[in-house]
């Protein structure tokens, strides 16, 4: 049972590590002063990590939940925020290689990519228009069948399987379901300051945040919503 | 006894007994297992039980994940109760009648009609196959002896027709008994064929078909009060269907950011207003109501009214958002108020007050602590319904554990009950549970770390005018009543 064993796992911690022993207390108590001294990167930091594995899961799926994919791309995106001040990537205990599989990631995701997958999204989003506009006449055709001649397909977060791996090195996505998802069972997290909270209005681009930070987001952001826009052939505007 | 604020205008007629919120009132009525084949009954089984499902029983150890209960509505008699199930099935149950010799035995509900309503399907284009899982059954009010409701897939929407057939002609000139065309030779003399009674059969016939106007995925229905009219709603449009057109809907709703990338925001409920044709809420991810009115504008885009809490800073997280993503949305029956379902709280709100609800139920509070542990497997996504009672007067939810909450609004009491097999006997009185949150554990009590987060009630229904509540935990429907009754 998930809880047990996060409950077994912050009693082995209490005595390893006093620093950690504070948070831990705190998950007793919600109103535990400690909360103040409660480490923030290390939370933030396992969350992350959480989240991603989510959001990439999530994206492997034929057909994503898009109330669960908006929800945690969110939360991504608060825990994103709270991360800004401290080091770009938090160390996570293991592996020790999947941060570094990222780096190299978010190094060739470059401001190119981005805005090769953001046009290549305004061409998809301006013929789902449309095609959705008018009001679907049809007959009871094959069960299934979208009306009109526009390929449904370019529903943005419809079409997410095959193109998915053309992004994620599938290495990378065998390196995180080797993750170890039990240290995701602790506790660490506080609550993000009033400072840190990104409204989600804000983009990434009113973020404090170093270069990497930005980059990142935007990476997942591309993720998300980029990935189908692979299936097309590049557009002349690239 | 219900309070002069709290009587609905224009209501069915008022309870005939108090709430039901007093310790040890709720009895179990019956257990219904959703029926899908004949099979043999084991000797211990009760025999009560037998009779009550018509031997329809399934062996409990052969229940499948395709008998996963997926919505459950009363009709608005209250006679007939309708669930969906994962595997696109609808079964409906009809109250049994009152008789003199078995007088205990009305509140019971059987098997009245099982019908496939969906099928698996696959869409070529997108390579992905559509789940036939019911997500919703709304009925339409009875106008004749038939009655008719509409089941919800991902994608489609379907009216179905159910209808009784006791009798049947016999007699006929030209045809046999068997249908056989007669030798005309034979024929000497002619007649009029007469009905005469049979046993009776129940038919569900699909009237309309409601398809390809959803890219996203349908997660509300909702009947217009002028009945000619319904509406569904996927995660970022809301479509207005005219019953008797098939091949055209008006989108009402669009909430489809022109850059996907943008999209921040889901609409998880939706619903229209009892009385007022004009006007409808929705709900979404971010915990925000909005209600709007279709005389506005024809894209109902912009809101009339919006709701929203503001957030509590002392409470603030990182899944602050996820756990304020509301699952559902009910209009009371006196339209004066809506309710609403958080992951931890159920809330309602004044339609007149936008800027705060005027009630908020703690459904289980001890579960805050415990976010990080229910994002990572994934619960803290799960989607609870949450019904008023007839009057309006109690409102109740489902939790973890097969753990369901009511909540009376005017003694500000409520209690936990727990639909389980162990609690399975016929007319047992169901003990209030409680969740021991730290130190000592009494008796009685169950600790948060022992719940089962695998058994949850995300399903209930409440008789439109009677004590009588349906409790759908996995494969299993309760139907519990209030003993005074």
């Amino acid at each position: 049972m998930m809880l047990s064993k996060g409950l077994k796992r912050k009693r082995e911690e209490e005595e390893e590590e006093k620093e950690a022993l504070a948070v831990d207390a705190w998950w007793l108590e919600p109103g535990h002063p400690a909360v103040a001294q409660a480490p923030p990167a290390v939370a933030s930091s396992s969350l992350f990590d959480l989240s991603v594995l989510k959001l990439h899961h999530s994206l492997r799926q034929s057909e994503p939940d898009l109330r669960h994919l908006v929800l945690v791309v969110n939360t991504l995106r608060r825990i994103q925020a709270s991360m800004a001040p401290a080091a770009t990537l938090p160390p996570v205990p293991s592996p020790p290689t999947a941060p570094g599989i990222a780096d190299n990631l978010l190094a060739s995701s470059d401001a190119a990519l981005s805005a090769s997958m953001a046009s290549l999204l305004e061409d998809l989003s301006h013929i789902e228009g449309l095609s959705q506009a008018p009001q679907p006449l049809v007959d009871e055709g094959p069960p299934g069948r979208p009306s009109g001649a526009a390929p449904p397909s370019l529903g943005a977060l419809d079409l997410l399987g095959p193109a998915t791996g053309c992004l994620l090195d599938d290495g990378l996505e065998g390196l995180f379901e080797d993750i170890d998802t039990s240290m995701y069972d602790s506790e660490f997290w506080a609550p993000v300051s009033e400072g840190h909270k990104p409204s989600p209005e804000d983009g990434p681009g009113k973020e404090e945040a170093p270069e990497l930070d930005e980059a990142e987001l935007d990476y997942l952001m591309d993720v998300l919503v980029g990935t189908q826009a692979l299936e097309r052939p590049p557009g002349p505007g690239r | 006894m219900l309070g002069p604020w709290c009587s609905p205008t224009g209501s069915p007629a008022p309870l005939s007994c108090e709430t039901g919120c007093r310790e040890g009132s709720w009895i179990l009525v019956c257990r219904l297992l959703v029926p899908t084949q004949v099979s043999l009954l084991s000797m211990e089984e009760d025999i009560d039980t037998r009779k009550i499902n018509n031997s329809f029983l399934r062996d409990h150890s052969y229940a499948t994940e395709a008998d996963i209960i997926s919505t459950v509505e009363f009709n608005h008699t209250g006679e007939l109760l309708a669930t969906g199930d994962k595997g696109g099935r609808v079964v409906i149950f009809q109250r049994e009648q009152e008789s003199k010799n078995q007088v205990h035995r009305r509140g019971e509900y059987n098997v009245y009609s099982t019908f496939q309503s969906h099928e698996p399907e696959f869409d070529y284009l997108k390579s992905l196959e559509i789940e036939e899982k019911i997500n919703k059954i709304r009925w339409l009010p009875q106008q004749n002896a038939a009655y008719f409701l509409l089941s919800t897939n991902d994608k489609t929407v379907k009216l179905w027709k159910v209808s009784e057939r006791d009798k049947r002609p016999e007699g006929y000139n030209l045809k046999d008994e068997e249908g056989r065309l007669r030798d005309p030779a034979t024929i000497t003399t002619l007649r009029v064929p007469v009905l005469r009674p049979m046993d009776l059969m129940v038919e569900a016939t699909p009237r309309r078909v409601f398809a390809n106007a959803h890219t996203y995925h349908i997660n509300s229905i909702s009947v217009n009060s002028d009945y000619e009219t319904y509406m569904s709603a996927d995660d970022l449009r809301i479509n207005l269907w005219n019953f008797e057109i098939t091949n055209q809907s008006f989108n009402i709703v669009d909430i489809k950011p022109a850059n996907m990338e943008e999209l921040t925001e889901v609409i998880t409920a939706a619903e229209f207003h009892p009385h007022h044709c004009n006007t409808f809420v929705y709900s979404s991810s971010k915990g925000t109501i909005r209600l709007c009115d279709m005389r506005a504008s024809a894209l109902c885009d912009r809101h009339t009214k919006f709701f929203e809490e503001p957030e509590d800073p002392s409470n603030r997280s990182f899944f602050s958002e996820i756990i304020s993503s509301i699952s559902d949305v009910k209009f009371s029956h006196s339209g004066r108020y809506i309710m609403t379902r958080d992951y931890l709280t159920v809330k309602v709100w004044d339609l007149n007050m936008e800027n705060r609800p005027i009630e908020t139920y703690q459904v289980h509070d001890y579960l805050r602590s415990k976010l990080c542990s229910l994002y990572e497997n994934d619960c803290i996504f799960d989607k609870f319904e949450c019904v008023w009672n007839g009057s309006d007067s109690v409102i109740m939810t489902g939790s973890y554990n097969n753990f369901f909450r009511m909540f009376d609004r005017n003694t500000k009491r409520d209690v936990t009950l727990e639909a389980s097999r162990e609690n399975s006997k016929p007319r047992a009185i169901l003990k209030p549970r409680k969740v021991c949150v730290g130190g000592k554990r009494r008796k009685d009590e169950i600790s948060v770390d022992s719940l089962d987060f695998s058994k949850k009630i995300l399903h209930t229904a409440w008789h439109p005018s009677e004590n009588i509540i349906a409790v759908a935990a996995t494969n299993n429907l309760y139907i519990f009543q209030d003993k005074v009754n």
